[in-house]
This record gives C-alpha cells, sequence and structure tokens, in this order.
C-alpha cells in the first residue's frame, strides 16, 4: 500500500503574525516558517502504518514556492521515502491545490492520501474535501484514530457532539486532527539521510490545471482590539466589579 | 437568483446554529430556501418552514442520509445547485466536513468561516486563527460559503410558514459507511452557546483538580472549557476544548483560570464580551484579553470566588 501526504509550509504556530502595513497580507519575510502543524501528524500516522507493515511507501508532497522543499524535506527526515515538490508562484487557492494533488494523485497513485485538517494559514479547511470530491473517494474529516482493515479504514472522527465512527473503502482520503498521534522529532542521523532521498520538482504549470484566483483578497486588517482591562486585587473586588460594572453575574 | 441553506439538524429538531446560519445565508439575497436532508426528519422540517426568513423549504429523506454522510449529501445540493447563486452552511464539524465537496464539484472556490456578509459577493472572514481578518471578493458565479455561527445572531424561530417541497433523494455512495456516534451528554449548557463558560489550563496541575472549575462552573451555571494544554495533559476530555483547533466560543462571560492564553487559545474565546482572567503569572498573555485580571495563587483565588458566589447568593439559570 502507498500513501501520499500532503504538507504545507506555514508560519510557524508560535509566530505572532503582523499586517502588512499596505493591507495587502501579513508579513512573511525573515518570519519562521514551519509544516502545517496536523500535516506533521499526517506524515507521523503515514509512517507509523509503513512501521507497522500495513503500507510500503510514504510519499510527501507540497505545493508551493521553491522553499516549500524545506517542507517536504523535513517529511522525509521523519520517515518519508521519497518527495515531491510542485512549484507555484505564491499561495494558491484550496480549490486550485486540490486539483494538482489531483494530477498528482494520477500519477503516483496512492491508496491513502493523508493530509491536515486545516492549515493555521488561511484556515480554509478545505483540501482535502475537495480532493476527494475530485477523485469521487471516500472522506474521513478530522481524524483522530485510524485503524487498517484489509481494504477498508475505520475512523474515528472529531465532531462537535464528540466522535463518529465510520468506514470507508481504500482508496481514501484522511484528514488528520492534532490529536491523532505525536508527531516525532526527527533525529539528527535521519536529517542527513534525508538528504540523500529524491523530491521530484515539477512546474504547476506543466500539469494543465487551471490555477488562477476566484477570490480577491480586498484587504488584510489587524482585527479589531480589546478595550484594556484592568486588574483587579481581590476575589471580593473583581465578584463586585462582574455583579455591578460589567453585570454579567 | 436564489439562496440555498443547508440546514443542520438530528433528524427531530434543527441543531441551534441552523437560525444563525439562516441570519447570515438571508444577508446575500432575499429569497432564500432551506434544504433538509435526513432521515423521519419531518419535524424538523416544519421547524424550518415556520423561521420567517425562510421562503421553501426543500425535504430530501433517505435511510442513508440519517447521519449526514457528506458523501450522499453533497450529490444532492450539486443537483439543485443550478437554481441557487450562494449555497450557505455552518462552518462547524457538519459544515466543514460537507461543503468543500459541494464547492469542487461546482468548481467553485469555497470561502470559509465567514464572521460578516459585506456585499453579496464580499465577506469578511478570520484568517491566522482571527489574528487577522481579511475582506474577500468570491469572482466565482455561484458562491460557497461557509459562516461562523457565534458571528451572527439567530434568526425568528416562529411565525413563518414556507411551503415543504419533497426532492426524490440520490443513490447512496456505497464507499462510506456511518459506524456509530459517541455523543458527549451532560446536563450543563453546550461550550458551543452556553452564556458563561468557566475554562481551566495547565495551571489546574491534575484532572483532579478541575473539580474547581466544576464546582465554579456549577455555580454560575456555565459550560466548561479547557485549554489546548490542559487537554493534552489529560486533565480533562478535548470535546471542551477552546481555541483554533477546539471549539469558538462567545459568551457573555469567560473566566480563564490557570491559562496563560497561547494564541492558539485566544483565538477561540477573545470575542467573549466579559474575559475575566485568574492567573499567578501576571506577565501571562491572557491579561492582555482579560476585562478583569486577577494576579494569584487559583488555589486560593477559586475557593473564594465560590464563596463570594454564595454570598451573593445569585444563581443564574
Amino acid at each position: 500500500m502507498k500513501i501520499l501526504v500532503a504538507v504545507k509550509r506555514v508560519i510557524d504556530y508560535n509566530v505572532q503574525i503582523r499586517v502588512k502595513e499596505d493591507k495587502t497580507g501579513v508579513v512573511t519575510d525573515n518570519v519562521k516558517m514551519s509544516t502545517n502543524p496536523p500535516d506533521d501528524n499526517a506524515i507521523e500516522e503515514a509512517v507509523k502504518i509503513k512501521e507497522a507493515g500495513k503500507a510500503t511507501e510514504v510519499i510527501a508532497v507540497s505545493v508551493g514556492e521553491e522553499k516549500s522543499q524545506e517542507t517536504v524535506r523535513k517529511a522525509l527526515a521523519v520517515g518519508a521515502d521519497k518527495g515531491i515538490l510542485v512549484k507555484t508562484d505564491g499561495i494558491l487557492e484550496p480549490l486550485a491545490v486540490s486539483k494538482l494533488l489531483q494530477k498528482i494523485v494520477e500519477k503516483e497513485k496512492p491508496d491513502l492520501v493523508f493530509m491536515g485538517k486545516q492549515a493555521i494559514d488561511d484556515d480554509c479547511n478545505q483540501t482535502g474535501q475537495m480532493l476527494s470530491a475530485l477523485l469521487n473517494w471516500p472522506q474521513a474529516t478530522f481524524a483522530s484514530k485510524i485503524e487498517i482493515k484489509d481494504k477498508k479504514l475505520e475512523v474515528t472522527r472529531e465532531i462537535d457532539e464528540g466522535l463518529e465512527t465510520i468506514e470507508i473503502a481504500i482508496p481514501a482520503i484522511v484528514t488528520c486532527d492534532l490529536r491523532l498521534n505525536e508527531p516525532r522529532y526527527a533525529s539528527l542521523p535521519n536529517i542527513m539521510k534525508a538528504k540523500k532521498k529524491p523530491i521530484e520538482q515539477i512546474n504547476a504549470s506543466d500539469l494543465g490545471v487551471d490555477t488562477s484566483p476566484r477570490i480577491e483578497h480586498i484587504k488584510v486588517e489587524e482585527p479589531p482590539k480589546r478595550k484594556a482591562g484592568i486588574k483587579v486585587s481581590s476575589v471580593a473586588e473583581l465578584v463586585q466589579k462582574l455583579k455591578n460594572e460589567a453585570k454579567v453575574i | 437568483m436564489s439562496v440555498l441553506l443547508i440546514a443542520e439538524h438530528n433528524n427531530q429538531d434543527l441543531k441551534p446554529f441552523t437560525l444563525n446560519a439562516v441570519t447570515a445565508a438571508a444577508q446575500m439575497g432575499e429569497d432564500l430556501h432551506a434544504i433538509i436532508i435526513g432521515q423521519n426528519c419531518g419535524d424538523a422540517a416544519k421547524k424550518l418552514s415556520e423561521l420567517p426568513l425562510v421562503k421553501k423549504v426543500i425535504q430530501v429523506e433517505a435511510a442513508h442520509y440519517e447521519n449526514f454522510v457528506a458523501e450522499n449529501f453533497a450529490p444532492v445540493i450539486i443537483k439543485l445547485a443550478d437554481a441557487y447563486s450562494h449555497i450557505v452552511c455552518s462552518a462547524n464539524t457538519f459544515g466543514k466536513n460537507l461543503m468543500p465537496r459541494i464547492a469542487a464539484s461546482l468548481d467553485t472556490s469555497q470561502v470559509s468561516d465567514i464572521i460578516k456578509v459585506i456585499s453579496p459577493d464580499t465577506f469578511l472572514r478570520p484568517i491566522y486563527a482571527g489574528n487577522a481578518f481579511a475582506t474577500v471578493k468570491s469572482k466565482d458565479t455561484k458562491k460557497c460559503v461557509t459562516i461562523r455561527p457565534t458571528s451572527f445572531d439567530p434568526c425568528e424561530s416562529s411565525g413563518g410558514s414556507a411551503s415543504i417541497e419533497k426532492v426524490e433523494p440520490n443513490e447512496e455512495f456505497n464507499n462510506t459507511k456511518f459506524v456509530r456516534r459517541e455523543e458527549i451528554k451532560s446536563d450543563r449548557p453546550e461550550l458551543g452557546t452556553a452564556r458563561v463558560v468557566v475554562s481551566g489550563g495547565r495551571g489546574m496541575q491534575s484532572g483532579d483538580n478541575f473539580k474547581l472549575i466544576t464546582s465554579l462552573a456549577d455555580k454560575l451555571n456555565a459550560a466548561i472549557g479547557a485549554s489546548r494544554a490542559a487537554v493534552d495533559a489529560g486533565y480533562i476530555g478535548n470535546d471542551h476544548q477552546v481555541g483554533q483547533t477546539g471549539k469558538v466560543v462567545v459568551p457573555d462571560l469567560y473566566i480563564a483560570v490557570g491559562i496563560s492564553g497561547a494564541i492558539q487559545h485566544l483565538a477561540g474565546m477573545k470575542e467573549s464580551k466579559v474575559i475575566v482572567a485568574i492567573n499567578k503569572d501576571g506577565e501571562a498573555p491572557i491579561f492582555s484579553v482579560a476585562d478583569y485580571g486577577l494576579e494569584a495563587d487559583l488555589f486560593e483565588a477559586v475557593p473564594q470566588f465560590l464563596d463570594e458566589l454564595n454570598k451573593l447568593n445569585t444563581i443564574q439559570k
């Protein structure tokens, strides 16, 4: 079984982002970039499945600028076998990314495609579901547990009401929740080894997909600031304020 | 052209946030239709028809719709999509799972999780976990939009009498089968809709200590929340998690106890009307969003808080 894992390069989750003065976006120059956190869970799960002898190959793919190669390289360092970079100018909308991934799926013919449930930059939460629509494959989103049962997967999904379990036939798409597993760190020897693993580079423009944006970003702004609050000196004062000033208790 | 709202329900009743989604959808166009897909969902369909903003209800029933599998739902919407300028749904796990499947099939770039309708094609949406707001304009002829329910008020729930049209179901998608759902039952208000939320963080130090949070929540008739750190440490189940990767809450009163205020937590609660922070670290980022900050040891402050509330004897119902 072959697992394709899609990974995205995003601003590191610990970075306090800043909006550009001209309101065209957020500042990305000289900002620490990392793998989108739930994509790390997706890679980890694929590698675990391979280690358990249930998969033969894990391929990491990223769609993005040249530098997204670092993100693919990191996936190789934690156990992916080979990498693919679909090179684009700038960041694409999830619809375009899913169309490009569809081309990669048609080429690589994986049995499973894993990715994070959502990217923490645009917060769209679309690509996995869109890819499964384009392929007409089953989808298991927000996965917190995956069990392989012959040609099927039993997946537990995190939903608003609690947990839901579904059974999906392979080939299938799974989008991973942060609680699926604990991603490992790459060891130094594995980072060195990863440098020798192949990364195939493909130009998005060669895949015959219309990736032109359909959504115009008119402006990006800072959210309205909360008014500065006060510090109270005692619980009694807090309760009085909540009762008499804020009137919420 | 009309706007189509996909109702979220449990076959008996509408989910409360459907009313918020109706409010948002009605701002995108005047002729609002609502579709309910399920099994034996006649009562919920009737409730949908009573919402004054809804002009027509479409009801689709089959056994394979009972458990809201997106692979079964999407083709129903796609078949009807020609008549609509907008397809709208809540950005909760139901809508997040379903809408992109519809959008991709219609070759439409979805606009996710909007918090404001600026015009029928222009929307405000948070990005980077709410650390920036983007104003976006959809250039697609058809718009697929998910809305953040807590950013819109619920619509009027009675007085309407829309017609209910039944539509034939599509065939079942055989490669996805529902197995089971484990709903977390609680007598407390639901975290997503509670008027008061009391949350604990890593500062609670153990699951056992969460009893303090529970007693405070009991006293205030509040839902119980938690930071990701507390969930990851195993103090409490992840259905309580507030934040970018958990639930986004907008209560009248949010009390953060022993929570430092990581960016990802703030994203889930900073729109609350009044925020209280209790933390012994005076430099904790949570104080930057708190209306009332108390720098104190929570193990002393929370019992005192309970005492003070008992003195007031104002049990909120």
